[in-house]
């Protein structure tokens, strides 16, 4: 482990504190009762290859500031790209007006939960950043770990990706907040195919590495086996191939953390964000079965199931020091003992629920567009003394063990979804019999959380998560991780996709 | 004030500044000069709201190492330094190593861009001026008649410069406008949807969309619970156009041709040329299409399987994809074209899809309906399986019971399993094609035109609970 990051200088060196003088005291001057500023620069780059050789090379930096306001009652937002003490006037005279055109349809008063006032600088986890390795280095890297695939039997193509960010941000407000912050985290993915020409079947099988706050050292060997894992995948791949299809029924379902980390995420994340609960994204991203009347008493699931929420964990992708209305990074409960407890939060939902202070969950995706309440990183507890995947299966007389996460989908009150993976075995009689093919989980939330007989042991905790997570209007696209360990749910509902398409 | 008056050079002049800093062996330079207004609201109030002004700043080199034509790309916001912008993209065609999809780049060509030397189009809140009060009205009628009404409405504008090494300059206008709006009962346990897209608002009526909206809360009074099963059901333009896109994506020929999507015939090759639909369908898209007019010509950023950045320019006319219910084309860069002697085509910002014959409109098939449901739009679609492009989602916002020709009531929702291929060759009826909004992909494509079509036997997999 190297010394600890510092925040690049040429972010430093913008003229911030002009920036923010300027935007906010023209913004009290306009009356404003509360004016924050944001200055983020995010870059991104993003490497692909097909069949190990490069497909696209793309480096994107998106430099800029937004002014947001609350002006007689009503929020007013606006954003820009120029950094010059005249533009950061423009936009807080720009959100000003957005406020009033916005307040003939505005009926609830804005008001913000209180907060200390925060002073500091923040750097994420990693050793290596991404952007001082050498392009050609990293291409290389890339395309030695594709070619090892590719050269395997039976893989035909292999399509390789790797995305990094660094994101830096700034962020001021009229209470006297001023918050500095950069974070690192990268995504590498392969995926092998392979083709049988003669039947027209085709066949996939991606790498389980979940995207972290880690650097570049994540690929080369800091958390996570990728020459171990590549070298699996071809004899994975092609034992998929000819497994079985699977016979449509019930059965009790052993979910490896590479694959419950995302049913968490769209079962108990979204569904115990509070603006979904109150309706703010009714008519987007849905609403809650997890509604504010039922706090305290809703049987999420069995009384194995805890549940946190956090901006805190070590490598997660929604860990921050200060979220983006210059609230601490905090833990919190949401399940406990199968019981719902907690909601994810901002200032003004915070406010409107009388709860003392915001959880800390607003975050904005870019300078171009407002905070909303975005995901923590929600992460299901596991049994201190509990069992190894291993331990669970060999418990387990006639079932499926799911490994890794490919298909998703749930509805707009976070009650019906359906998931598959990217491995799927047959259990008999504590023991795993071979691949099965054309699998998918169906299930309601509760019933499903209500399953849950087993929970794994701390040695089966893994961080998962996604760079992907999209919520609001303007669209916004949000990192998060989930932790777990390995659980046994009894008695789920299990598709043949073959059938369900009428074949 | 015009958007570029904030910047000291004119997108033009940046264009100009890349190009004439190339040191690379060709050179391909974009500015997306962007301005976009925006209006949330939730039950029966605003949430939030936003303006943004925006330049994208994009230089694509090419480096021929020795072994081939590398491409490098490097995007930065708002005033960079184009000499520092101009070196990076062409480190990184260097570093990136021979680009499989190398050809030469677009040259002469009859020009296909609008007026280069003007300045870029812009939006403003100001859009709203008309539209921000009469949602207000339709509030206070929600209200008095108890309900709840949600939505977003959207308008931006975005100006392409593309310039090229080869002589290219072109210019893309795109006003882009979506609005949704969603009812609601106080308890949420009824929902209901209306959208529209537009390109200015202009044609926006926020009594129409609150009529709708008021006809469909009015059809959920009576609630009626269906099992899963397969059921004749009329899916509406919407719905239609969110499982038509999904196709059109994955409309790539490489994929096809290396056996790897839908689109593959067993044995080798694709399926151009094979009947996919039984009624004579026409999936299309035409950048001259009448209020869903789109780019002309090709800008991209960074190359994939359907798209190239060594295309950057080509005209994009009108294509059909499905040609009276028969494969017609995939989508094909210009590289993969040569290699397999097939025509280059690009996608299209847009998507149409019509049967010539069609006569009814919605309302004529319900009353043609004995018994059968009527979806309103489908949400959270994802792939399940590639191999026949089975498609998983949940109905929103309004399944109704058709019974004798009349919507009886309104049906729990349902999460289906369906293959839009396997649809175009079910579907039994097309009805007159209209301007629509998608519901699930409208972050990404609003342009779309779409019958609504009869499918007789649609699988709803299981029951939703969700409202």
């Amino acid at each position: 482990m190297s010394a600890p990051h510092t925040i690049d200088e040429s972010f430093l060196a913008l003229p911030l504190s002009a920036l923010t003088e300027s935007a906010l005291t023209r913004a009290v001057d306009l009356g404003c009762e509360h004016a924050d500023i944001r200055v983020e620069r995010i870059r991104t780059q993003s490497i692909s290859l097909r069949d190990a050789r490069p497909e696209a090379f793309a480096d994107v930096e998106d430099l800029g500031l937004a002014v947001r306001v609350v002006h007689e009652g009503t929020w007013g937002f606006a954003a820009g790209v120029v950094l010059t003490a005249a533009e950061a006037v423009r936009l807080a005279e720009e959100a000003v007006a957005v406020a009033r055109v916005s307040a003939a349809m505005n009926t609830d008063r804005v008001e913000l939960a209180p907060e200390p006032v925060h002073e500091g600088s923040w750097v994420s986890a990693y050793d290596i950043d991404p952007f001082e390795v050498p392009d050609a280095e990293k291409s290389a890297l890339l395309i030695e770990l594709s070619e090892q695939l590719m050269a395997a039997d039976g893989v035909e193509h292999v399509q390789s990706a790797c995305m990094a960010v660094k994101e830096q941000k700034y962020y001021a407000d009229t209470a006297g907040t001023r918050t500095r912050q950069q974070r690192v985290r990268i995504h590498p993915e392969f995926t092998a195919l392979t083709v049988d020409r003669a039947t027209g079947q085709f066949e996939s099988m991606r790498t389980l590495a979940p995207p972290v706050g880690r650097g570049w050292e994540y690929l080369t060997g800091t958390g996570w086996d990728w020459r171990g894992e590549l070298a699996e995948i071809p004899e994975l791949l092609r034992e998929k191939t000819k497994a079985p299809s699977v016979e449509a029924g019930r059965y009790d379902l052993v979910v490896d953390p590479t694959n419950l980390f995302l049913t968490i995420h769209e079962s108990i994340g979204h569904a115990t964000e509070l603006d979904r609960a109150l309706g703010y994204e009714a008519a987007y991203a849905g609403t809650s079965f997890a509604t504010v009347d039922k706090l305290g008493t809703l049987q999420y699931g069995s009384p194995l199931m805890n549940v946190t929420g956090d901006r805190t964990a070590p490598h997660g992708l929604s860990t921050v020091a200060w979220d983006d209305e210059g609230v601490a990074g905090q833990q919190w409960d949401i399940v406990k003992d199968g019981v719902l407890v907690g909601y994810q939060v901002d200032r003004n939902m915070a406010r409107l629920r009388g709860l003392p202070r915001s959880n800390g969950c607003a975050f904005a995706d870019s300078s171009r567009h407002v905070p909303v309440q975005r995901m923590a990183n929600v992460s299901l507890q596991p049994a201190p003394d509990g069992p190894s995947t291993e331990e669970i299966i060999a418990g387990v007389e006639r079932g499926i063990y799911v490994v890794g996460d490919k298909s998703w989908s749930i509805d707009m009150q976070r009650y019906n979804f359906q998931f598959t993976g990217q491995r799927f075995y047959r259990i008999e009689n504590g023991r795993l019999a071979g691949q099965l093919r054309d699998v998918a989980y169906q299930a309601t939330t509760t019933d499903f959380w209500g399953s849950m007989k087993v929970v794994g042991g701390p040695q089966t905790y893994v961080l998962g998560g996604a760079f992907n997570c999209g919520k609001a209007q303007p669209g916004q696209v949000a990192p998060v991780s989930h932790g777990c360990p390995s659980a046994l749910f009894e008695n789920v509902s299990i598709l043949n996709t073959v059938q369900e398409a009428g074949r | 004030m015009t958007a570029g008056s904030v910047h000291a050079m004119s997108p033009q002049e940046v264009v100009e500044r890349a190009l004439a800093a190339s040191k690379a062996d060709g050179q391909v330079a974009f500015v997306v000069e962007s301005s976009e207004a925006n209006l949330r609201w939730a039950s029966n109030s605003l949430t939030t709201n936003g303006a943004m002004r925006s330049r994208q700043v994009v230089v694509v080199s090419f480096v021929d190492g020795g072994a081939g034509m590398a491409a490098g790309t490097v995007t930065r916001s708002g005033t960079p330094d184009i000499g520092e912008l101009v070196t990076a993209s062409e480190q990184a065609a260097r570093d990136a190593g021979p680009a499989e999809d190398a050809v030469p780049l677009i040259g002469d060509l009859p020009s296909v861009g609008g007026d280069w030397a003007a300045d870029p189009a812009e939006t403003s809140i100001e859009v709203f001026a008309d539209f921000a009060p009469a949602l207000g009205e339709a509030f206070g009628e929600a209200r008095d008649r108890g309900d709840l009404l949600f939505g977003f409405a959207e308008h931006s504008m975005a100006t392409t410069y593309l310039g090229s090494s080869t002589g290219l300059r072109l210019r893309h206008d795109q006003p882009t406008g979506r609005v949704e709006l969603n009812g609601k009962s106080p308890d949420f346990g009824r929902s209901v949807w209306a959208g529209a897209g537009t390109r200015d608002f202009r044609d926006v009526s926020v009594p129409d969309l609150a009529a709708d909206v008021a006809r469909k809360m009015a059809w959920s009074q009576r609630r009626i619970e269906l099992p899963a099963g397969r059921y004749e059901t009329v899916l509406p333009p919407s719905a239609v156009s969110d499982l038509m896109i999904y196709l059109y994506w994955t409309m790539e020929a490489r994929d096809a041709d290396e056996g790897r999507n839908v689109f593959a015939r067993p044995g080798g090759g694709n399926r151009v040329g094979e009947r996919l639909a039984e009624l004579p369908l026409t999936l299309r898209s035409d950048p001259a299409a009448p209020g869903l007019e789109a780019a002309p010509f090709q800008v991209v950023g960074a190359s994939s399987g359907s798209a190239s950045v060594f295309d950057n320019g080509m005209p994009t006319p009108a294509v059909d994809w499905i040609s009276e219910g028969v494969l017609a084309n995939l989508i094909r860069p210009r590289a993969w074209a040569l290699k397999t002697t097939a025509p280059a085509t690009a996608a299209v910002d847009n998507l149409i899809l019509e049967d010539s014959t069609a006569t009814a409109d919605l309302d004529a098939m319900v009353a043609a309906t004995e018994r059968g449901l009527l979806l309103t739009t489908l949400w959270y679609i994802r792939e399940v399986d590639p191999q026949t492009l089975l498609l998983t989602g949940l109905t929103r916002d309004g399944v109704f019971l058709v019974e004798g020709g009349e919507v009886t009531g309104a049906v729990n929702n349902f999460r289906f399993n369906e293959s839009p291929v396997d649809l175009l060759g079910r579907a039994n009826q097309a009805g007159r094609t209209e301007r629509t909004l998608p519901r699930e992909w409208n972050d990404w494509f609003t342009r779309t035109a779409m019958p609504a079509l009869r499918v007789p036997d649609f699988n709803m997999s299981s029951i939703s609970p969700a409202s």
